[in-house]
């Protein structure tokens, strides 16, 4: 029962920071009607850009908790910035054009970002200082739940609240979920929705920024290719929970997370990647949507 | 009459490829007036509001809107729709196109919100300018969802509610923005007439107490007839009569247009 417990939590960190990442992809469809492939690689710099954040700060010796914070404001705001970046470079010239080019653009952006990292940084896995410290009080808890993982299930709670608070009740929130809706009807009534799609853009890298930066603690290395895998999977995970809608993203990820984390454990680990995929191939042909898609879905 | 024109719309043309949807279309409204758009189906009514409100960039002519608040005249042709409402002019559809899985108050409140000024930062940290803000207008939507008979709506799904319930939150929606002037694009199809005469009702009352102009595009006859201040009426893009609704119903150019027959002198 035990050993259940401990691949239960397993599976509801993996799932938590899948749903980071889920996030931004099925917000962006819900507005713009785009998968925006190149997600990944913003979780990456993220990622990175902590990375590089933390290697200085730990020269000047500071507080840990406090490099953690500030490697992570600093990379949420980094990634928003190449988020709200590309959007306006690769995706928004091709706003009226069909879907399969700004697919492409998609693509096209995903390989480009991930090729710069790339040159810039090598292709050498990275060590990632993990840097949550192990909590005394978690001390009995241990051989069950880590502190990190704690720390991982928290921030992406609190994440969820936030957004969740601010897609139902603030005037952005409403304006992203008339946008979605009807984008020519919200332009009408008086909705910016430029601006309504470029606060999408950088909400969703934000999330993943903060995706990026408590896996990359948690696994303990990076490199130029995490974003391509975690993208995928957050992909898979939006796409199973039904892509568009928030509360299936999230609960998409946690499903994918629990069937790779139980697979992963009672089975075996080789073929944890085949194990989550089989099972999204069966939720399809049977929800096509997704676990909370339909047609009238609540989008965004 | 020395007053500017409040919509001043001058040689307007769209073309479509080959095919001229509007041909050097004038026509203006005076504040306070309530005007109709009539013509067969097809004269091109709908693309002449869609050149008005930004949805499309016309091919030529001008758009020019004096508001009553400051009367200078301003082109607005070419752009977005969304600057055009916060200019003043605030248009519904032919087809209702409310925001079917919000609330009825939502609907409205997001119309209040282009007048607003709170950011997304003041969104998540919910500081008490905000709240009074929001508070505002939730105040704001409610009177407005009151004078239109729709309070007791408030809470309900848009998509939930009957349908001449969801043609006046159409408007309740538009007059959120605070426009000087509303384009109604066929405020009265698929009514029954009881619904048709609560509308006109409606029309006239949005007229004389909030002091909004109305241009709208109608079929119902009668509906026009009992209306009107004054009539503009449209066939095959072009322009082809003006006038009082007296002066149009005995109009032989618009009888020709609408029942296609030669006239014998």
């Amino acid at each position: 029962m035990e050993y259940f417990f401990e691949l239960f939590l397993g599976g509801l960190t993996r799932g938590s920071i899948y749903a980071l990442i889920a996030l931004g992809y099925t917000m962006v469809y819900g507005i713009v009607q785009l998968i925006n492939f190149a997600h990944g690689e913003i979780y990456m710099i993220g990622a990175f850009t902590a990375l590089i954040v933390i290697s200085v700060l730990t020269m000047l010796g500071w507080n840990q908790i406090a490099i953690l914070l500030i490697a992570a404001g600093v990379a949420v705001v980094y990634s928003s910035a190449y988020g709200y970046t590309m959007e306006k470079i690769a995706y928004k010239p091709l706003r009226k054009a069909p879907r399969l080019s700004a697919l492409i653009s998609a693509i096209g952006m995903s390989l480009f970002l991930q090729n710069y990292v790339l040159l810039a940084q090598t292709s050498d896995f990275m060590p990632f200082p993990g840097l949550i410290p192990d909590f005394e009080f978690m001390e009995p808890y241990a051989h069950i739940i880590g502190s990190p993982e704690l720390v991982i299930l928290i921030t992406t709670a609190i994440v969820m609240v936030l957004l969740t608070i601010m897609i139902k009740f603030s005037k952005i929130g409403k304006a992203m979920r008339a946008t979605a809706q009807d984008r020519d009807m919200a332009m009408l009534v008086g909705v910016n929705v430029n601006w309504v799609i470029s606060v999408t853009f950088i909400i969703g890298s934000a999330t993943a920024a903060i995706g990026g930066v408590l896996i990359a603690s948690h696994i303990g290395q990076v490199n130029f290719y995490i974003g391509f895998i975690a993208g995928i999977k957050a992909f898979v995970a939006a796409v199973l929970g039904g892509i568009g809608s928030i509360p299936g993203a999230v609960l998409g990820s946690l499903v994918l997370g629990w069937t790779e984390s139980f697979f992963t454990g009672y089975i075996s680990s080789d073929y944890e990647d085949v194990f989550a995929f089989i099972f999204l191939v069966l939720i399809l042909i049977f929800r096509p949507a997704g676990i909370l898609g339909r047609s009238t879905a609540e989008k965004v | 009459m020395d007053m500017e024109p409040i919509l001043d719309v001058k040689q307007l043309t769209m073309k479509f490829g080959g095919l001229r949807a509007l041909d050097k279309v004038d026509l203006d409204v005076y504040q306070g007036q309530i005007v109709a758009l009539i013509g067969p189906n097809g004269a091109g009514k709908t693309t002449f509001f869609n050149c008005i409100t930004g949805m499309y960039d016309p091919s030529g002519g001008d758009v020019l809107i004096s508001p009553p608040k400051n009367g200078r005249p301003q082109r607005i042709n070419g752009i977005k729709p969304n600057k055009v409402t916060e200019k003043g002019l605030a248009r519904t559809f032919q087809n209702i196109r409310l925001f079917h899985n919000m609330t009825v108050l939502e609907n409205v409140m997001i119309g209040c919100h282009c007048r607003m000024k709170a950011g997304i930062l003041g969104a998540v940290l919910r500081g008490a300018s905000t709240r009074r803000e929001e508070e505002a207008v939730i105040q704001k939507s409610y009177t407005i969802l009151k004078k239109i008979g729709l309070e007791k709506y408030v809470n309900d799904f848009a998509k939930n509610l009957p349908y001449g319930a969801q043609r006046r939150l159409e408007i309740a929606r538009a007059m959120a923005t605070d426009p000087f002037m509303l384009l109604l694009d066929e405020p009265a199809a698929g009514m029954n007439p009881q619904e048709t005469h609560e509308l006109d009702e409606l029309i006239i009352r949005i007229r004389d107490t909030e002091g909004i102009s109305i241009l709208l595009i109608e079929h119902d006859m009668k509906l026009v007839m009992s209306l009107s201040d004054r009539i503009f009426v449209m066939d095959y893009g072009k322009k082809i009569a003006q006038g009082t609704p007296e002066e149009i119903r005995k109009n032989p150019a618009v009888i020709k247009a609408y029942l296609g027959e030669e006239i014998d002198a």
